[in-house]
């Protein structure tokens, strides 16, 4: 599947190129930020009416996944909705996402813009252990075997911006899976309190593939 | 004739002065609905467009509004204020003046609301701002002119557009409305007439007396110019000597990167200390302002500036212009050259600086182009859209309107009066729904029919809507100031892109300083004098203009001469040269070379069609080379060459060239790419599905705003047919894009397509290498590159 694997605190896991975290010994797939409803809470609050169309965007590429991995569990780690009004999504994408859900264990943890359950069914959980992993929506300074998102990291690379996870000893955090979402820069500050030496960012796109982690400029090898 | 009432006649006599034929003319026909008056700097355009004003509301028992004054730019709002009031106030008329911009103070203009001035001067932003409150009705009801100054300016872009649109909802508002337009001189003054005028009305088309003509001439130097590169750094000594012989010299360059790196040298080189001042759009306002107050005073030798002075400002003493660069258009030069020597009847005195040896080329032609008369430009389409959509939202801010009477008044705007209904449907749906083919707003429309109205749906939209006015979608710029400590003093903005580049410690150059970037601070970028360390230069890719098609016809006609004796002799050698080794592009053929270097395979092909349409060319090129497995990494266009390389050679280019599949090229080339998106944001910006980037405005949590390729991306994948990506396309095709200049070229080359296979760098491609804007081919062999750069990293890292 062009995914690269790596191990997280003993756990084989792998990045897909799609910027979902697979997890194959548990059948786990865990996903971040998918921002669902976005466009409708933009029109809601009386701004832009952008392109109604990344709701079905965003589970089209989920869709393809679960059935790629056949996940047992599915993890969405946070911001799933871009607000708690937005999980009541027009009926298709309702229809779409309980279609995904049956059959299936299935968590939303919360996120800064989904900070509590939403109509939707599933679990809703402010953190979850999962044997050794803990997921969560923003990361913690000092955590290990830690699962999480809420950062949308991002590279320039050859001109461009390709969304990525960074990954080191002790964490992951997942690159924002939701098609209307944008990205904070690798070599932000915000990274370097949190990921260790020696930490990759795996970049997504045709193939899941690794490069060392940009530090900010002027602090290389800090 | 209609004489002059006798104050004014009596002011006029005391100064000496009798009124000039044109401002009779005007004075005479100051019924007519529309006038457009074309005129030199320093005819007394703008007297002549006000005398009919100053004499209609001499009488005193006038209140309210009589003359609105749009001009392009804030400065010139101001400036026209301070030249009226002299005459009003000497002359003891009871008439009030006033200038409305961005910077007029929240109060002032509250209360020009409430009580509006008898002349009101302001841009076609701030018009379009008032005209969205709910009171423009009776602000406007008596407004009796309109003067649209500068017009031939604005009937060039989408801000003359939006002010056509304006004027038609003005002209409802107070249906005796009359407008006179001032143009500078034009190469088409009937297209401007009909841009201007109510449809249908006539519009009747003054000629003032255009003066002698310019003594005009190409500096000599003594140092050749360059090879390659921008700038004219090379003639700085001759330039100086000329600034010395002359009162005030401005000396414009093409860019603000440029003019500042000009500015820089000019003054180590100044060692007399001539007071030498910058002016361009990038510098902090209060800056400006001090150069132009400077200016006025009489205190400056030299002004190295841009467009930014092109139009407007009486600058009066000003006796030399200097261009440096080629001046890209010929009509644009000759209103450039206008602004030396304001005094009617004196020749205008011009040098050009050709910044390197193709360039003295391009002068040399346009030099011609100048003593022949001979102006050019390029007809504009139908009014755009997104443009439209914009004032359709502003119409619904100010209140509920009717679909049927808004129809009416939109086409009765010249660059709409084409505009067909279902077009304007289009439009209003997409106001209102967004426009999708995807129906999904039914709750949360934007507008509303409410007993057969159109209404905002929720008020608070309008505070966005007026936020996002106006049509000049400029790159993101950040601003730069002076440290806290320092003072926080503003000294200008340079690109987000740019800023970006950025580390603390680094140096660059703005306003002829250099300065050292501390930290970002407040959405600004803190900075700290750095005098003497050599800096970075701050990028500002701002509009690059493409040389004109009869300047690039002159230039190769000039190319196919036998010997150039014109031309300096190191520019003629550079030409020869050219011949020798490879051979010079012909009017009626199209040259291509291929050649190897730095170990990627080039291919230069010499369409001559100007920036626009070369970057096209480079577009559909490496899309097809990308189709033939040809592996294109990147390329970069001039107004004359498109240089592409990539990773293997072209065999047979001129099997690229087949115009069919160019074509079809151009109709699947909306997949994704770097123009064309930044096109899109500009039209979506504009029509306002998404909110321009206010100073200040934006937040931290940069990852929660996502960018317009997103959208973009998204439209084409699942509504490839919306309104946006339709005028993103026709935005494409002509103005950014010129596809209709690759069309002509190929009908006029047919197969007559010259590959020369050469085994080095050639004369005429070597200035290719040195330019800026080099654009990305997001293909295959990116993809590799990609690939090759991680996997290097992490050997390098030790990870792999």
């Amino acid at each position: 599947m062009n995914g690269y694997g790596f191990d997280l605190v003993g756990a084989r896991l792998v990045a897909l190129p799609s910027g979902a975290l697979h997890w194959p010994e548990e059948r786990c797939l865990a996903v971040s930020d998918l921002h669902l409803g976005r466009s409708e809470r933009y029109a809601r609050r009386a701004g832009a009416l952008l392109p109604p169309y990344e709701v079905g965007d965003t589970l089209a590429r989920l869709d393809a996944d679960i059935a790629a991995t056949r996940a047992r569990t599915v993890i969405c780690l946070g911001d799933s909705f871009d607000d708690l009004d937005a999980g009541a999504l027009p009926e298709p994408a309702a229809l779409w996402l309980t279609r995904l859900m049956a059959g299936r264990r299935w968590i939303w943890i919360e996120g800064n813009h989904d900070p509590g359950p939403v109509a939707t069914g599933g679990e809703h959980r402010a953190d979850l252990t999962l044997g050794r992993l803990t997921f969560r929506h923003e990361a913690r300074a000092g955590a290990a075997g830690e699962v999480s998102g809420h950062y949308h990291p991002k590279v320039t690379l050859a001109g461009r911006g390709i969304r990525c996870f960074l990954v080191d000893g002790a964490r992951v955090i997942l690159p924002a899976y939701g098609t209307y979402t944008g990205g904070l820069k690798a070599d932000d500050p915000a990274f370097c309190a949190l990921m260790g030496p020696g930490a990759l960012a795996i970049l997504t796109g045709q193939v899941a593939r690794p490069m060392p982690m940009p530090m900010p400029r002027g602090r290389n090898g800090k | 004739m209609r004489s002059l009432p006798a104050p004014f006649h009596d002011w006029f006599a005391a100064r000496g002065w009798s009124i000039h034929p044109h401002q009779q003319v005007l004075l005479d026909r100051a019924t007519a609905p529309a006038t457009l008056l074309v005129a030199p700097t320093g005819g007394g355009k703008t007297l002549a467009g006000f005398l009919p004003t100053l004499v209609e509301v001499a009488g005193g028992t006038r209140t309210g509004l009589h003359t609105l004054y749009i001009s392009p730019l804030k400065a010139l709002a101001a400036d026209i204020r301070r030249n009226l009031t002299r005459p009003v106030e000497e002359m003891a008329l009871p008439i009030r003046i006033e200038d409305r911009t961005g910077d007029t103070s929240y109060t002032k203009r509250r209360r020009q609301r409430a009580d509006p001035p008898h002349i009101l001067l302001t841009t076609p932003e701030s018009l379009a701002l008032l005209l969205s409150y709910e009171d423009a009705p009776r602000i406007f009801a008596g407004l009796s002119r309109v003067i649209v100054d500068e017009v031939h300016a604005l009937a060039e872009s989408k801000r003359g557009d939006q002010l056509m649109l304006c004027l038609s909802r003005l002209q409802t508002l107070a249906p005796g409305l009359r407008r006179v337009g001032l143009s500078a001189t034009v190469e088409d003054p009937g297209a401007i007439a009909r841009f201007l005028a109510r449809h249908p009305d006539p519009c009747e088309i003054v000629h003032a007396d255009p003066g002698p003509d310019p003594d005009i001439a190409m500096l000599e130097t003594e140092a050749p110019p360059p090879w390659a590169g921008g700038g004219g750094r090379y003639a700085i000594p001759e330039v100086l000597a000329e600034v010395r012989r002359h009162r005030t010299t401005l000396i414009f360059h093409n860019t603000r990167a440029q003019a500042e790196l000009f500015f820089r040298d000019l003054w180590l080189a100044n060692e007399e200390m001539l007071p030498i001042a910058i002016h361009h759009g990038s510098l902090a306002r209060e800056a400006r302002e001090r150069v132009e107050a400077a200016m006025v005073s009489g205190a400056l030798s030299a002004v190295v500036c841009t467009g930014s002075l092109d139009l407007g400002i009486d600058w009066g003493d000003v006796d030399l212009v200097i261009q440096v660069g080629a001046p890209k258009n010929v009509k644009r030069l000759v209103q450039r050259i206008g602004r030396a020597n304001h005094r009617y009847n004196a020749p205008s005195k011009a040098l050009l600086v050709p910044a390197n040896r193709w360039e003295v080329v391009e002068c040399q032609a346009a030099l011609e182009a100048v003593k022949a008369h001979d102006l050019d430009g390029d007809p504009r389409g139908p009014g755009p859209r997104d443009v439209l959509c914009q004032h359709i939202l502003i119409a619904a801010c100010s209140g509920p309107f009717a679909a049927d009477a808004l129809f009416a008044e939109v086409t009765s705007a010249g660059p709409y009066a084409a505009l067909s209904r279902p077009e304007f449907d289009a439009c209003l749906d997409f106001c209102a729904t967004g426009g999708y083919a995807l129906k999904a707003y039914d709750r949360w429309q934007r507008l509303m029919l409410k007993g057969g109205l159109w209404t905002l749906r929720d008020p608070r939209a309008a505070r966005d809507i007026r936020m996002n006015i106006g049509t000049i979608t400029d790159a993101e710029m950040v601003k730069v100031r002076w440290q806290n400590r320092m003072g926080g003093a503003p000294l200008g903005e340079v690109e987000e892109s740019f800023a970006s580049t950025l580390t603390p410690g680094e140096t660059f150059l703005i306003g002829g300083q250099v300065v050292r970037y501390v930290g970002l601070r407040e959405m600004a970028l803190e900075v700290t004098p750095a005098p003497g360390r050599e800096p970075k230069i701050a990028v500002y890719s701002g509009t690059k203009f493409s040389t004109s098609t009869q300047l690039s016809q002159r230039i190769l006609r000039m190319l196919g001469q036998e010997s150039w004796p014109e031309l300096p002799t190191a520019t003629a050698q550079w030409l020869a040269l050219q011949r020798e080794v490879s051979r010079l592009p012909a009017p009626d053929r199209l040259l291509i070379e291929t050649f190897p270097s730095e170990g990627r395979a080039h291919l230069c092909a010499y369409g001559f069609m100007g920036r626009a349409a070369q970057q096209t060319l480079g577009l559909l090129l490496t899309k097809r080379m990308e189709e033939e497995g040809l592996n294109p990494l990147g390329f970069v266009s001039t107004d004359y060459a498109t240089l592409i390389w990539g990773l293997d050679p072209v065999p047979d280019p001129a099997a690229l060239f087949d115009p069919a599949a160019l074509r079809e090229g151009f109709d699947g080339w909306l997949a994704g790419n770097a123009v064309m998106k930044r096109t899109f944001r500009n039209v979506a910006v504009v029509a306002g599905l998404i909110q321009r980037n206010h100073a200040g405005a934006r937040k931290s949590g940069r990852q929660a705003t996502f960018s317009s390729d997103i959208l973009y991306d998204t439209l084409r994948r699942h509504d490839p047919d919306h309104l946006l990506m339709q005028v993103t396309r026709e935005e494409a095709l002509r103005g950014l894009v010129g596809f209709g200049r690759i069309e002509a070229l190929l009908s006029r080359v047919g197969p007559r397509i010259d590959h020369l296979a050469l085994s080095r760098v050639t004369p005429l491609a070597a200035p290719l290498f040195l330019e800026h804007g080099r654009v990305p081919v997001d293909g295959a062999a990116r993809e590799r590159l990609v690939e090759e750069t991680a996997a290097r990293l992490m050997a390098e890292a030790g990870l792999g």
